[in-house]
């Protein structure tokens, strides 16, 4: 295009260019700019809240789950947020940092969710049902507990021992677990026997 | 112990702060609120840190950051330095107080200080790119960030970076999401020692005078509060130790101010430029009420003629 502009067109409109910047450096300029919204929305609007306990160790800390979702309605809840809940006498909603990133935990791709068996000779962990792992897990205690229970010392004192196979259990449990917990290893002579309440 | 910070309502609620009560915006100028909000300020008091990382761990998990996984280089800061990622970052200093002969492990957690006169927003010239709520949150927004990285020349803190994903600055929001729903950060929720606790501006210097006085009754003559005047004061507070000596943490400034190019261009030079073109303007005006439009003569024509047409090529 070829446009015809003559010296006082030109200078014309690089006058009205210099009067319009001006005006808008002089601050009329907001007027049109978009006043974008700078705070986020508030994430945990209508999310469900569920309490729980942190599963890293025996302090035990009190933690609120959000979950977007709302499952009486069969939909899928999906936890989106967790933080320390200040109603909680433990942490009163501190945590460490691993409690503090909790939802990575959910969310691992490497989480443990179901039982699992690595048998003699295989490099490989596969699925079972509880039942098969609790069974499993039975049978090979009675049978290491009947080949090596130690009713007695060597002075004839009675010691009942098992000392082959150890226990190690939750630490995130209540008072209540921990002491059944305890009560049913130490009533079979177990000896190894750790449920992490010293952490 | 100070009051730990609420858990947060799951029921909709309107922002306490917003538009309304912007008292300051990048390259704009905005009608300040008839009223100002109270002032808010979290105060870390180094002293009673750990260096557990709580914080950063819940500033990522709240602020949906992704941090690369970084490699250990043998140092305590992970990751190695403020990210567009990584807003806050414990910064860990081993130093030997010659006065005792102690090896005293400094830790201080680095993040935007929210000044209460903002090198960064001073700097930036993108229309509301930056902005700064009556009750002292200083906060980028994205949408109109250029990312020119004018910000981290003006902050006198070196906290702000830019995203090589969308190529705009990031920095630590203060959680304005949180605290306008009247919650209080994420990562002083979570410190697990109360080295981070928040409040209002007045709540924590009062807080904080308590803490001096404690630390100075177990020997650190020195103790005192980090709030510098330079930059009008911060709403992110520091105890130290070794008050007298700020540098030591990692150089926290010792008097932290908005560079001098920084205000000299924004400031005299911005000024001066728009005198010049108002004048020149207001000149031009005058010269054509006085003088009216310059009219071609016949001589300049004929000037015009001899001097281009015929007979010159």
């Amino acid at each position: 295009m070829n446009m015809e502009l003559s010296r006082r067109q030109f200078l014309g409109a690089a006058g009205a260019g210099v009067a319009g910047t001006a005006l808008g450096a002089f601050g009329f300029g907001d007027i049109e700019a978009a006043h974008a919204e700078a705070i986020r929305a508030f994430k945990l609007v209508n999310t469900t809240e569920t309490r729980n306990t942190c599963p890293y160790c025996s302090v035990a800390c009190g933690v609120i789950m959000y979950s977007k979702g709302d499952l009486k309605k069969g939909e899928k809840a999906e936890i989106i947020h967790i933080e320390g809940d200040t109603d909680h006498p433990t942490n009163r909603g501190t945590l460490c940092p691993k409690g503090a990133a909790l939802l990575d935990f959910v969310k691992s791709e490497t989480r443990l969710k179901y039982p699992m068996i690595r048998k003699p000779g295989l490099d490989k962990f596969e699925q079972v049902t509880w039942d098969e792992a609790l069974d499993r897990i039975a049978r090979l205690m009675k049978d290491d507990r009947d080949a090596n229970f130690i009713q007695t010392n060597g002075d004839g004192v009675t010691v009942n021992r098992w000392t082959t196979t150890g226990f190690l259990a939750a630490s995130a449990t209540t008072n209540e677990t921990a002491w059944e917990t305890y009560k049913v290893v130490r009533s079979t002579g177990m000896v190894a026997f750790d449920n992490q309440a010293r952490v | 112990m100070f009051p730990p910070v609420p858990n947060p309502t799951t029921q909709p609620e309107a922002p306490r702060f917003g538009e309304k009560d912007l008292i300051r915006r990048s390259a704009s100028t905005v009608t300040p609120p008839a009223e100002r909000q109270t002032e808010v300020a979290k105060l870390i008091d180094v002293s009673k840190c750990i260096g557990c990382k709580a914080c950063q761990s819940a500033c990522i998990e709240w602020n949906d950051t992704h941090p690369a996984i970084e490699t250990n280089t043998g140092i305590y800061e992970n990751p190695h330095d403020l990210t567009p990622d990584m807003f806050t970052l414990m910064r860990f200093t081993e130093w030997e107080n010659p006065e005792t002969n102690n090896l005293e492990w400094l830790i201080r957690k680095d993040g935007c200080m929210h000044c209460e006169d903002p090198g960064c927003l001073k700097a930036c010239p993108a229309p509301g790119a930056i902005v700064q709520y009556s009750n002292g949150i200083v906060d980028f927004v994205h949408e109109n960030c250029i990312g020119c990285g004018y910000c981290i020349k003006g902050c006198p803190f070196n906290i702000p970076r830019i995203s090589q994903v969308d190529h705009t600055a990031y920095k630590c929001t203060l959680c304005s999401d949180r605290v306008a729903v009247g919650q209080g950060p994420a990562c002083a929720k979570a410190c697990p020692t109360q080295a981070i606790v928040w409040g209002t501006k007045d709540e924590m210097k009062e807080w904080a005078a308590d803490r001096v006085e404690d630390l100075k009754s177990r020997g650190f003559e020195n103790a005192g509060l980090y709030d510098p005047p330079g930059v009008g004061g911060t709403h992110v507070m520091y105890v130290l130790h070794h008050a007298d000596q700020p540098q030591l943490y990692s150089n926290l400034p010792e008097n932290p101010r908005i560079s001098p190019v920084v205000e000299a261009w924004k400031g005299v030079t911005k000024y001066a430029g728009l005198a010049v073109l108002g004048i020149a303007a207001a000149t031009g005006f005058m010269h054509y009420l006085v003088a009216g439009p310059n009219r071609v003569s016949e001589e300049d024509e004929e000037a015009a003629e001899r001097l281009t047409g015929e007979g010159r090529s």
